[in-house]
């Protein structure tokens, strides 16, 4: 039989229809579409794509297991080596990882292997029933803080070692950057919450609203009885670029305007969280999380939504795939440009007027490529005398954060580096305090829901032989 | 859920709640806030630690009903459940080095401040306490600065009760009068804390201002809560909520307050009128 050259479609909602809504674009594969992509996979003998994962899942394994129609034995598989499998089958960037890996990939589009992980985690979602045979109890306890995808891993794999997990998170929901930060059009939080569900039923506790380093600190976890801990806090502060104006109202960092729409609902017309709906909304940055910020922005009804990056469209460190979602939804890409003040709103006939010390103008600068920088990418180089305002009411930062201070501040002998990253082991994730292992953004900065995931599994590992040598 | 263990209306529009939540009345501390949410649906605000009761668990907040939110919450009764409850959050009020201080509270402020007043005494310093209110009716918790202060002053801007003005003039009276302060500690209205840190400034004392700005998480991620503080943006959730006043930028700080008022205008609205409904 030929082999079928092109990956088989998902069917998505229309660019114009979404664009103007927040249900899920992408909606996923039949039975039928999904055995037929499954049926592209070679079951090549080296298994390249299995190293291309992270959490190294048995790709081969259960597509097979779809091939045969078995799509909950497919399931069976992915879980063995990964706790959020219907969250990595929509964030993934499996382009660069499993998919890149693929030996079908060199002749032809790769399998894929996202969607139909996807598939079959959906499929369970939908048709299990949510019993899961209990762990027998090691009767060791550990504690993990955060709840977002490095926690939720390192939870669910101690869990299915016989652990007592008990997971600690800051907010009001569990799920970390998966419930604040990604947006219900990209991973519908009903998903994040049965992931939650999920662990739970393998008896993991879940405490919401504490604080690690402030509620309860690291030392008073062990005096509690935790015999380790894993940091899984996430990334902190956001950053600003330091220019004039970014305290005007209008302005926030990706961080906050994200959390509002998603965390507490603000996109909803009867949330009792405010947001400010702009009508021209520039979005500075070109990472996921820029898109994510600017398509929420577009879904909120503005009329233009422009995406200020200072390299141009080849160096967006964005995922190809969200970039192209944005660009069909009409997303405008002001690149090679750098915001150098914003202008605000001052009525002089009226210091009443509500709108007074509001954004209404980004002053940019036009860029060119120069010499290549100490990672490779070119560096953009300001063109003298090119400035020029673009007029907007809105304007979010999207450029980065710095780790969040609360813990290091209150763990003695806990290390971190000079961007205030905790210092860890590789290999194991284990930091200078002894029984405390660390992964994720804490860790590394910025990065993806994967390689969080790929750090919680490494710790685990690693707590789980550090607790039986002990 | 959290339980309100105890209601306490103080003025018509202020309430006392003590909210049962061990975990935070364990740590909390005197210049350190929570952060609630009424219900499922609700919106987060911070409020500052009131008071705390380790022995019973208890936490104290008081707030001014101003909103929908401070509405929904005010509904509330003794014995009933609010759905989040999270702290201590931000950093205490620094104690150290202070041997005589004067804690100059306004309106609802003063509510936060008291915490303040009552750990300086405990430490042993000489504490003046300068309250004021806009009229007699708002007055709150005059008994409990009485309790803490070595001299107490307590204003009006009508006149219907105590001395008639504002707390900055009894501030640059006693001053004038040779008082020497270590720390002018001020917690009110942004408008209020700007003209105490005008005050005090002429004299360089030290004044601490109480921020209580905009924010969601409090724990240092969303960034809503940044202020321009000596030049430089910080965050009142984990660098605050105290800031040195002479280095805020206030009028920056009064503009960023006022980011959602037609939104806020339109859920009081609501809000009142869902209460009128329920009540007919």
């Amino acid at each position: 039989m030929a082999i079928q050259p092109k990956k088989n479609e998902m069917p998505v909602q229309e660019a114009k229809v979404r664009a103007r809504n927040f249900k899920e674009v992408a909606l996923g594969y039949t039975p039928e579409i999904a055995v037929a992509e499954a049926k592209r996979c070679l079951n090549c003998k080296n298994k390249p794509c299995v190293n291309g994962c992270p959490v190294n899942i048995s790709i081969p394994d259960f597509i097979t297991k779809v091939k045969e129609g078995d799509f909950e034995g497919a399931y069976a598989v992915i879980s063995q080596s990964s706790s959020l499998p219907a969250v990595c089958g929509r964030v993934c960037p499996q382009e660069t990882q499993c998919e890149s890996k693929c030996t079908l990939g060199v002749k032809f589009e790769p399998v894929g292997i996202g969607r139909l992980e996807r598939f079959v985690a959906d499929w369970h979602n939908e048709h299990s029933h949510g019993k899961v045979a209990l762990p027998e109890s090691n009767g060791h306890r550990v504690a993990v803080v955060g709840s977002g995808p490095s926690g939720l891993t390192c939870a669910g794999d101690l869990a299915k070692k016989g652990y007592k997990v008990t997971v600690f998170e800051a907010l009001h929901t569990a799920g970390g950057v998966l419930v604040y930060g990604i947006p219900e059009f990209r991973l519908p939080k009903s998903i994040v919450q049965k992931e939650v569900e999920t662990l739970k039923n393998l008896g993991v506790d879940v405490e919401t609203n504490v604080v690690v380093g402030k509620t309860i600190t690291i030392e008073e976890l062990f005096e509690d009885g935790y015999e380790a801990v894993f940091v899984g806090s996430g990334a902190g502060l956001p950053r600003f670029m330091g220019i004039p104006g970014e305290s005007l109202k209008g302005v926030y960092s990706a961080n906050e305007f994200l959390t509002r729409s998603n965390l507490m609902k603000a996109y909803k017309e009867d949330s009792q969280t405010p947001i400010l709906r702009g009508r021209n909304v520039a979005v500075v940055g070109g990472g996921n999380v820029a898109m994510d910020a600017a398509r929420t922005a577009l879904r909120l009804g503005a009329d233009n939504v422009y995406i200020v990056y200072r390299r141009s469209m080849e160096e967006l460190p964005a995922r190809k795939e969200e970039v192209e979602h944005a660009e069909e939804e009409g997303i405008k890409f002001e690149i090679l440009r750098n915001p150098v003040e914003l202008i605000g709103y001052y009525n002089p006939d009226d210091r009443r007027d509500h709108k007074n010390g509001s954004v209404a103008g980004m002053k940019v600068i036009k860029c060119k490529l120069g010499e290549p920088d100490e990672k490779g990418r070119r560096r953009p180089v300001e063109v003298a005398g090119s400035e020029y305002v673009i007029d907007v009411d809105c304007v979010i930062m999207s450029i980065g954060t710095s780790p969040n201070p609360l813990i290091k501040d209150t763990t003695a002998g806990l290390e971190v580096n000079r961007h205030g990253g905790i210092i860890v082991e590789e290999e194991t994730g284990k930091t200078s305090k002894e029984g405390v292992y660390a992964g994720g953004d804490a860790v590394t900065g910025a990065a993806t829901v994967i390689l969080a995931m790929g750090a919680g599994k490494t710790a685990a590992k690693a707590i789980d032989e550090y607790l039986c040598k002990k | 859920m959290y339980k309100i263990v105890k209601k306490r209306v103080l003025n018509p529009t202020v309430t006392m709640l003590d909210i049962y939540a061990p975990l935070v009345a364990k740590k909390a501390q005197a210049g350190q806030f929570i952060i609630l949410r009424v219900d499922e649906e609700g919106e987060r605000i911070p409020l500052t630690v009131a008071g705390y009761d380790r022995a019973a668990g208890t936490v104290k907040i008081i707030f001014q009903v101003v909103g929908g939110t401070t509405m929904r919450l005010n509904a509330k009764q003794e014995g009933e459940y609010i759905s989040d409850f999270v702290g201590p959050l931000g950093c205490a009020t620094k104690t150290n080095g202070i041997k005589k201080v004067c804690i100059v509270g306004g309106g609802v402020g003063c509510a936060i401040a008291l915490p303040v007043a009552q750990r300086f005494k405990e430490l042993g310093c000489e504490v003046h306490s300068i309250i004021g209110f806009r009229n007699k009716d708002l007055l709150i918790l005059e008994e409990e600065f009485k309790a803490c202060s070595d001299k107490l002053t307590i204003m009006t801007d009508d006149g219907s009760y105590g001395r008639q003005g504002v707390v900055t003039a009894p501030l640059k009276e006693a001053i004038e009068a040779g008082e020497k302060f270590d720390e002018v500690i001020t917690i009110g209205p942004l408008i209020m804390m700007k003209f105490v840190v005008a005050t005090t400034k002429p004299y360089n004392i030290p004044t601490t201002v109480s921020m209580n700005p905009i924010m969601i998480d409090g724990t240092g991620m969303c960034g809503g809560c940044r202020l321009t503080v000596g030049g430089r943006t910080k965050f009142a959730c984990v660098d605050g909520p105290d800031f040195n006043g002479f280095e805020v930028d206030f009028d920056e700080a009064m503009s960023r307050a006022s980011a959602y008022a037609e939104f806020e205008q339109r859920e009081r609205e609501a809000c009142c009128n869902l209460f009128k409904k329920a009540v007919k």
